[in-house]
């Protein structure tokens, strides 16, 4: 009776012993040395893994860091903080790193731009720019199929009504909506200017007027307005220099065709719509 | 020989862990959404299931049957599987860091997977030699590998089609796997 209790007992304890051991012995003969410091670095990132930075993720970049590969500003997600927390770990002084966010350059939603044919394909807009660049007239425009909202790794990027809207407050300018927009209508611009051009196309303006009621028709009212110089019309476009910008909103308000976009006037839309 | 081939084609095809035992259902929905996650799964249970396969085979056979331990199987299997997948990830971290950041993840999360254990009790119950142990956990594992991987296909179609509401995400996916199974139960009449 005791010894059919005794037996399989001792013969458990035995093999647990033996694994522990065994377990524990491997701990030491296959210890593998470590990187402190990127797994220091790694836990001041933010771990979104979003590969804004050109390594494949938050570990990638901190080991590169902690080799001296890259900077310590290089996570434009984490921003200054993180840039500071890891210049403390790494014993240097941090650059200051320019937070930036994604600006979608283009206005033309379903209301306002024409539209060449019926898409009914894949729901990406990868496959939408191989059927002559997208359904919408415009070569330059949006595609609004929400490529760049699915890639997205913080969620901030909504379709509204066939245009992708970039939410200011959740991105934080990884840029990865950047490389998956094929019509490149997707910029990064400094976190704290108010004012974008959402217009992109480079047609002259009569042509634009034919399709686009959004599109910039180069009338160069801006240029003329902007006190800092920042604004220049080039094919048929304007464009901010945001190094000059001084974020004054003249433009915005002196534009004709109301597409020079300002942070306060999406979040008036986003309101009404609630 | 004939023999070995029997157990090979039975574990993969007609007794298909997933679809005819349903042994390792909860990675087979859990990790099959990308043909690439899944064949990585499918290594790493491919790796971990022959291995057990031998370890548990010895474990039964030098330990517990001498001592009449049989009824204790099931734990003892869990106790050294456990111990084996840690020991191999440890190995592997040290001496072949391409495989071990190949497998990754998957490595840990099956463990005590239900198809692993499953191997081994099968192995138990079907009497086979240590050969056969070691060839019907491999191809248990290919089989598995092989389910999961198709499956990951069918799901990556699934994206693309429009399926009623009340069957969108998990309900769908249900019923693809019973498809897939019944497709899988028309090897059942291929018994020798």
């Amino acid at each position: 009776m005791l010894k059919d209790i005794l037996t399989p007992a001792l013969i458990f304890v035995g093999l647990g012993v033996l694994m522990g051991a065994l377990l524990a012995v491997a701990t030491k003969v296959f210890h593998v040395e470590k990187n402190e410091k990127a797994e220091e670095i790694a836990a001041c990132l933010p771990g979104a893994n979003c590969g804004g930075c050109g390594y494949t993720g938050c570990a990638a970049l901190a080991e590169a860091i902690a080799n001296g590969e890259a900077k310590v500003n290089s996570c434009t997600v984490g921003g200054a903080e993180a840039a500071n927390k890891i210049a403390a770990i790494m014993g240097v002084e941090a650059e200051a790193a320019v937070r930036m966010r994604a600006e979608v350059m283009c206005t033309g939603n379903h209301t306002n731009a024409i539209k060449k044919y019926k898409y009914m394909g894949v729901h990406d807009c990868v496959a939408a720019s191989k059927l002559g660049g997208g359904d919408k007239v415009c070569p330059n425009g949006c595609i609004g199929l929400g490529t760049c909202a699915a890639h997205c790794p913080f969620g901030a990027i909504v379709i509204e009504n066939g245009i992708a809207r970039v939410d200011h407050k959740k991105c934080r300018g990884c840029g990865v909506c950047v490389t998956f927009c094929p019509k490149n209508v997707i910029k990064l611009v400094p976190y704290d200017k108010d004012v974008w051009v959402g217009c992109s196309s480079v047609d002259k303006g009569v042509k634009i007027k034919s399709y686009c009621e959004v599109g910039c028709i180069a009338c160069r009212i801006c240029e003329k307005n902007c006190p800092a110089g920042a604004i220049t019309v080039n094919d048929n476009v304007a464009r901010i220099d945001y190094s000059k910008c001084i974020n004054c909103g003249l433009c915005a308000e002196k534009c004709p065709r109301k597409i020079i976009e300002t942070v306060g006037r999406q979040e008036k839309l986003r309101e009404e719509k609630k | 020989m004939s023999n070995i081939f029997l157990i090979m084609f039975g574990a993969i095809l007609t007794e298909n862990f997933i679809f005819s035992r349903f042994y390792g259902c909860c990675p087979f929905l859990g990790v099959s959404d990308k043909p690439s996650t899944a064949l990585g799964m499918g290594m790493a249970v491919t790796f971990v299931m022959t291995l057990s396969s031998a370890a548990t085979y010895a474990v039964y056979y030098l330990l517990l049957e001498p001592f009449g331990l049989e009824y204790l199987k099931t734990i003892a299997f869990i106790l050294v599987i456990a111990s084996l997948v840690q020991f191999i990830e440890m190995f592997l971290k040290k001496y072949i860091p391409s495989l071990y950041s190949a497998l990754g993840i998957y490595l840990p999360l099956i463990t005590t997977n239900c198809a692993v254990l499953g191997a081994a009790l099968v192995n138990i119950q079907d009497q086979n030699s240590f050969v056969e142990s070691v060839v019907f956990g491999f191809s248990a594992a290919l089989g598995f590998t092989m389910a999961i991987t198709v499956f990951a296909g069918v799901r990556a179609k699934m994206q693309l089609s429009d399926p009623p509401k009340s069957f969108r995400g998990f309900p769908i996916l249900l019923i693809a796997a019973s498809l897939a199974a019944m497709a899988f139960s028309g090897f059942s009449g291929m018994k020798f």
